[in-house]
């Protein structure tokens, strides 16, 4: 029988996941190699499939010989893009991290390397969306004093925002939920949790029904609204530039858009 | 706070303030240090964006639109018939609060009519930050407006509380001042500019001594013009804004295209379009001063007094100096970069950092985000293809207008109709 060429990689998902494959890559001296999600794992009949268990050692390892190589951007780059969750993301970072690693200089700074490039533009878009996220969340008060959003952001960007929403709602207790990828963050006054919730099933996330929130909830959303259209200039009025700025897509969940 | 009565006042005080464009909230470094509310450390957020595109970044409303003055291009002149309101200290402190909690809004931007006195407005205005730091331990972003004519003491007490403060000089020139603003003199604007830039520098060389010296207004000072209310070239306005921030050290200066709002006859009628071509040019020339090592006089002077409304301030200015390309892309200094139209300074960032690997080609440039359709007559790279013709700077200005598309495309049409 013939030694299948390529190696299919499958993990579970993780950043530490796909650290301990490009740990296993290195470890087998695999040449020719297609790391993939568990979550999106397609078979091949050419190629040995394997299940790679996520190890923090290993992916530690792996992370820290990154680090050395790369500028802090450069390292941080790979995260970001990481989180993007696009399709064959995880090879194209294996190629950048595989030139890094080869390379005597820091190559974070060739944007003539096709890859380098790539990987830069995407990690640029996850950039903007955890900017984003950091605007566009609305806290609704919840009956029992808790700050409440719900966000469907394009891309895997809790794990970004964490830290800003930390340092700043530091006094009152807040979660952030993503319902398109069933997760939030929890802050209690003390420390951040990630959370997994069963929401009600009569919650409408677009609406702020008087059972769930508080009283004077929609008396701030009001005069929100309120300060919304009256900030506005009618003779100055451009949608094309509205809409670059505020897309469409975002509109469902912020209160200002919602009169 | 009674909801109706906050609502309607809010209506008439967030519609009277939205003529000040200025809603930057970053560049202050203040930190949540003791588990308050809020934090203004590193980036500004815009939360929002108007339906005219403009960010709304911070609760930007007048503390009270009745005004004694009488200004013919300000809303809330005495003589105008409008509806007045008045906020109580407190409202605004519960606003802000209520709105940054919910993620709305970085802080609070108070201006004010005149009321009484210089003073008396001043006092107010630090009374709302002095409880939003002190009783609410608010560490969010506020920009107080410096009233014209406050005292030294104020103006000192506002920069301890506050993270930026402005005063909008409105008019470029003092003959335009005399004109619609017959009251105001030049030296009411520029005496509290005057009080915090000196303090900022004082509070600034302490610290380096003592640690614990407080912060003083740690986002600066800036101010704003109106464009287009009394007959000034771009000429006067450049070197009115280069002039206060050499002399001021202003963080920004904002022109604001004057949008008709009274029948005055010193004015442009209502119904005069805003001027925001115009606008959008000096905002690019104010980049160019601040970002991209020109000095105002190569870009304005006695003999171009106006910015050329078809091509951006940086192609006008290389067409007229073609003598300087073309420009070596892989051998070129960073300044000369900087100059080249099409190039933004993050494209030069990134060919300085790339060239170190490779010479770059044409296919580089563009992959990496170039405007070529302006850059390629200005540039020479690592390809046998470049621009060979001795073209002068009228057909090349043509030759780039053919093959671009204007977003103001409509709003120019009409106007070179116009000029020519």
């Amino acid at each position: 029988m013939q030694i299948p060429k390529e190696s299919i990689l499958v993990y579970d998902g993780t950043f530490d996941g796909f650290l301990t494959c490009v740990f296993q890559v290195y470890d087998l001296k695999l040449k020719q190699v297609d790391i993939q999600p568990k979550s999106h794992a397609m078979d091949s009949l050419f190629a040995m499939r394997d299940e790679v268990l996520t190890d923090p050692e290993k992916a530690d390892r792996v992370w820290r010989g990154i680090k050395k190589k790369t500028s802090a951007t450069g390292s941080s780059r790979l995260y970001y893009a990481f989180l993007s969750e696009q399709h064959q993301i995880e090879n194209l970072l294996l190629r950048y991290i595989q030139y890094a690693l080869k390379s005597a200089l820091p190559i974070d700074a060739d944007f003539t390397n096709q890859d380098v490039l790539k990987v830069t533009q995407i990690a640029k878009s996850v950039g903007r969306e955890k900017h984003r996220m950091e605007a566009f969340v609305r806290f609704r008060l919840t009956k029992d004093e808790l700050y409440f959003a719900n966000i469907e952001p394009d891309f895997d960007v809790l794990p970004l925002i964490s830290k800003h929403f930390e340092r700043r709602y530091a006094d009152q207790k807040w979660v952030i939920y993503d319902l398109k990828r069933n997760y939030g963050l929890y802050y209690d006054l003390e420390k951040v949790d990630i959370i997994n919730l069963i929401l009600p099933e009569n919650f409408d996330a677009t609406k702020t029904s008087k059972e769930f929130f508080a009283n004077e909830e929609l008396e701030f959303q009001t005069l929100w609204q309120d300060y919304f259209e009256s900030t506005n200039i009618t003779s100055r009025k451009n949608m094309k530039l509205h809409i670059r700025h505020v897309p469409k897509r975002y509109w469902k969940y912020l209160s200002e858009k919602l009169r | 706070m009674s909801f109706e009565r906050t609502q309607e006042k809010l209506k008439i005080l967030a519609d009277a303030a939205k003529y000040d464009v200025s809603c930057a909230s970053s560049g202050s470094k203040r930190n949540n240090a003791s588990k308050g509310l809020g934090d203004a450390t590193g980036m500004g957020i815009c939360h929002s964006y108007t339906e005219d595109g403009r960010c709304v970044s911070l609760l930007k409303i007048l503390l009270t639109n009745y005004c004694i003055f009488d200004c013919a291009y300000c809303v809330t002149r005495k003589s105008n018939d409008i509806k007045r309101a008045a906020f109580q200290v407190q409202e605004v402190v519960d606003l802000t609060i209520n709105f940054y909690r919910r993620n709305y809004i970085e802080g609070l931007f108070l201006s004010s009519g005149i009321f009484k006195s210089a003073d008396y407005t001043m006092e107010r205005l630090v009374a709302v930050a002095k409880k939003l730091r002190l009783e609410e331990n608010f560490n969010g972003y506020i920009h107080l407006k410096s009233i014209p004519g406050a005292s030294d003491e104020l103006m000192k007490e506002a920069g301890l509380y506050a993270d930026r403060l402005s005063v909008n000089i409105e008019i470029p020139t003092e003959e335009g001042l005399k004109l619609l603003a017959p009251e105001k003199r030049r030296e009411d604007f520029i005496k509290p500019m005057v009080k915090v830039k000196n303090e900022i520098i004082l509070y600034k060389s302490e610290k380096k001594l003592i640690k614990s010296t407080p912060k003083f207004a740690p986002g600066g000072q800036s101010t704003q013009m109106i464009i287009g209310a009394s007959g000034e070239s771009d000429q006067q306005i450049m070197w009115t804004s280069n002039y206060f921030y050499k002399k001021f050290n202003l963080k920004r200066v904002y022109y604001s295209g004057y949008i008709p709002i009274s029948y005055d006859a010193r004015l442009p009628q209502i119904g005069t379009a805003v001027p925001m071509l115009r606008e959008n040019r000096l905002y690019q020339t104010d980049w160019l001063m601040r970002f991209y090592g020109f000095e105002v006089h190569e870009i304005l002077n006695q003999e171009h007094q106006n910015l050329d409304l078809e091509v951006d301030p940086k192609l006008g200015w290389a067409l007229r100096n073609l003598e300087q390309f073309p420009v070596d892309v892989n051998k070129a200094e960073k300044r000369m970069l900087a100059r080249v139209p099409g190039l933004g300074m993050k494209s030069v960032y990134k060919i300085i950092e790339a060239r170190r690997f490779r010479n770059l080609n044409w296919e580089h440039l563009q992959r990496m985000g170039v405007a070529l359709n302006r850059a390629k007559y200005f540039l020479i790279c690592e390809s046998r293809n470049f621009e060979r013709r001795d073209l002068t700077g009228p057909q090349l200005k043509s030759l780039i207008l053919q093959n671009s598309t204007s977003k103001y495309q409509k709003v120019l049409s009409p106007q070179l109709n116009l000029f020519d």
